[in-house]
């Protein structure tokens, strides 16, 4: 069965349009809620909501900033989901967390707490495909999609075995590294993103790297949309307020569907 | 029972496992092929051999303890890791991964450090196979080990502060971790403990079994036999991991020593960081607690992931020593030896003298996994 996140993204393909899902830190400030809800209105396919990890081997100086301020001001995974679960936000919502968070508040019960409420999908990047058993189980069962990465330096035979495990959509990572701005799309952002279309008829959305519209729009002449993480969050960082915050997402969307 | 190796997954019984982004499984894959195959080969076995050897110093001596075990009642042996080149155990299992990173063609080394003992051994072996090098160390870590700091730089390697979280050893580790995510295709990560994703918590245990195998053979020597118990610190647990294996299949009882305020056994609750499956200090939400130690190479909240096995399973016991005891058996082996043990390595004798009781007439081998000069200044602002 196709999930509500999976149907989103193939609706704005099978439209000629490209996807936008933003990356919000979750507990972030007091207006992180509003800010995710004013982000929808402003044009996002879907959402990614951080749930902060204190050890975060995946991200960059800017989302860990977020986490650290998130986790001082007492967000908790379960203080976060009750928030989204109690909101109505309008497009599906995928939470990006670390293996620990789910594992500590038990696999099946990670899974049902993420369905009850209302979030289509999860990431967890530090769950390769070789550890995704306990975890891919309970999901599966919860109807949670489970999104999977695919990397650069995926051997050829591995990509179509990630992309087979992947729900929601494929999350081609741009680049070597951890998230975060950076000047220039890197090479190696359409070159993972080719790879990965040519297996898979999934979404398939680069993350890592796009900072700016003009990256989005050069790596969506490969792919089918883009994530955009760290310069949304530098936005809650600053203090822009939920308006500041959909103004940069009104940019990406516009570049976008230019 | 014994050391063996992991399952292909690389468990030992529920624990280990390789939990790392997805950018870094095919770069611990092509390890673990890497590691198998060089330790398959004579050639390999033999160069590095020849390192610990010619270069390292090997074997480090077994010394029986006269004057210590007179005040203790118990026969103490130590197994000198402290003189060995560089200072501690760590040389061993970093001549193993940089022998191991050339032969992978590897250009770059990536490390990271709690007290800096791994940090100047992997710069030391950069030093010497000409590679590059970047260290990682917690900015706490590096203003109380400002003379390791200098030996690194002296060797010819970068030092970065890791300037997130609690600032120590466990930060260190996801900086050099996220630095590897962009460097992976020429650099090799010279992970420091027995932990991490698999391979690195077998194949730095099997780096460091020389440590075992040596002592049980001069035991034999010594005592006629094997001793009552083993001990060593533990902090992800490599010079434990390394002397354990010589004994796993003996009869002596395996002791860790663990710091009081970074007991991931003792708490023996589960969790994931840092690429494996093992015990953890965390809170009810899985956010992981900072460990609080005299020692900062032991100040660590995890354990490697064959400890975890080893205590689920009864093999070894893990004991907290706290830093007071520590302390005192750090002045302890200076005074009736005139040996002056690392700080870590501290942990251990600070069990065995807490428990001299029942350990009365018994023979016990302490490794003394590093020696002390990094400590003395940190030791001369505790005592005065």
């Amino acid at each position: 069965m196709t999930g509500a996140l999976e149907t989103a993204l193939r609706t704005r393909r099978e439209a000629g349009g490209k996807s936008l899902v933003p990356y919000l830190t979750g507990g972030l400030g007091d207006d992180w809620l509003e800010t995710i809800q004013a982000v929808a209105d402003a044009g996002a396919d879907a959402i990614e909501i951080g749930v902060p990890f204190s050890d975060p081997v995946m991200d960059g100086p800017v989302i860990q900033l977020a986490n650290d301020k998130a986790l001082a001001s007492g967000a908790t995974p379960l203080s976060i989901l009750d928030r989204v679960r109690r909101a109505d936000i309008g497009v599906p919502t995928a939470v990006m967390t670390y293996g620990n968070i789910a594992y500590r508040m038990g696999w099946e019960r990670f899974a049902n707490t993420l369905a009850d409420g209302g979030v289509s999908g999860c990431i967890l990047p530090d769950i390769p495909l070789e550890e995704t058993g306990e975890w891919v189980d309970a999901a599966d069962a919860a109807g949670v999609e489970t999104v999977m990465l695919a990397a650069p330096t995926a051997p050829d035979d591995r990509l179509p075995l990630i992309c087979e495990r992947s729900r929601g959509f494929v999350y081609a990572v741009g680049l070597l590294g951890i998230t975060g701005v950076r000047a220039e799309l890197a090479d190696s952002a359409k070159v993972i993103a080719g790879r990965v279309k040519a297996v898979t008829d999934k979404p398939v959305l680069v993350g890592v790297g796009i900072g700016t519209p003009e990256q989005a729009v050069q790596a969506c002449e490969v792919t089918d949309g883009v994530v955009v993480g760290s310069a949304i969050v530098q936005r809650m960082l600053d203090g822009t307020g939920p308006e500041g915050v959909a103004a940069l997402v009104s940019e990406f969307r516009a570049a976008l569907d230019g | 029972m014994s050391m063996t190796n992991p399952s292909d997954g690389g468990r030992f019984g529920e624990f280990g496992g390789i939990y790392v982004p997805e950018t870094l499984v095919p770069a611990c894959q092509e390890l673990d092929i890497a590691f198998r195959e060089a330790w398959a080969d004579p050639d390999f076995r033999a160069e590095l051999h020849r390192l610990l050897t010619d270069y390292a110093g090997r074997p480090s001596p077994v010394t029986v303890c006269d004057n210590l075990s007179e005040e203790l009642g118990c026969q103490v042996l130590l197994k000198r890791e402290d003189l060995n080149h560089t200072g501690s155990h760590k040389i061993n299992n970093v001549l193993g991964q940089a022998l191991l990173a050339k032969r992978m063609g590897k250009t770059s080394l990536v490390a990271e450090t709690g007290a800096g003992q791994h940090g100047v051994a992997t710069a030391t072996a950069a030093a010497l196979f000409d590679m590059d090098c970047v260290v990682y160390m917690g900015s706490v870590d590096i203003d109380r080990q400002e003379l390791n700091v200098f030996r690194m730089k002296l060797l010819g390697t970068e030092v970065r502060a890791a300037e997130s979280g609690s600032r120590t050893l466990k930060d260190a580790v996801n900086e050099a971790m996220r630095h590897w995510v962009a460097v992976v295709e020429s650099t090799h990560y010279c992970l420091g403990s027995v932990m991490g994703p698999h391979p690195y918590p077998w194949m730095v245990r099997e780096f460091h079994r020389v440590i075992g195998d040596e002592a049980r053979e001069q035991c034999q020597r010594l005592l006629g036999g094997d001793p009552d118990v083993i001990v060593a610190c533990v902090g992800g647990g490599s010079n434990a991991a390394g002397i354990f294996s010589g004994f796993a299949d003996s009869d002596a009882e395996l002791i860790g020593a663990e710091p009081a305020g970074g007991a991931a056994v003792g708490r023996a609750v589960p969790g994931i960081v840092h690429g494996s499956f093992s015990y953890l200090m965390q809170d009810e939400w899985g956010q992981v607690l900072e460990a609080q130690s005299i020692s900062a190479g032991l100040d660590y909240p995890g354990i490697g992931p064959e400890h975890a096995h080893l205590a689920a399973t009864g093999r070894a016991r893990y004991e907290p020593v706290t830093d007071a005891e520590v302390v005192e058996a750090f002045k302890l082996l200076s005074r009736t030896e005139g040996i002056i043990p690392a700080l870590e390595s501290a942990h251990g004798l600070a069990w065995i003298s807490r428990e001299r009781e029942q350990l009365a007439g018994k023979t016990v081998l302490l490794n003394l996994s590093g020696r002390g000069d990094k400590d003395v200044a940190q030791m001369m602002d505790i005592l005065g």
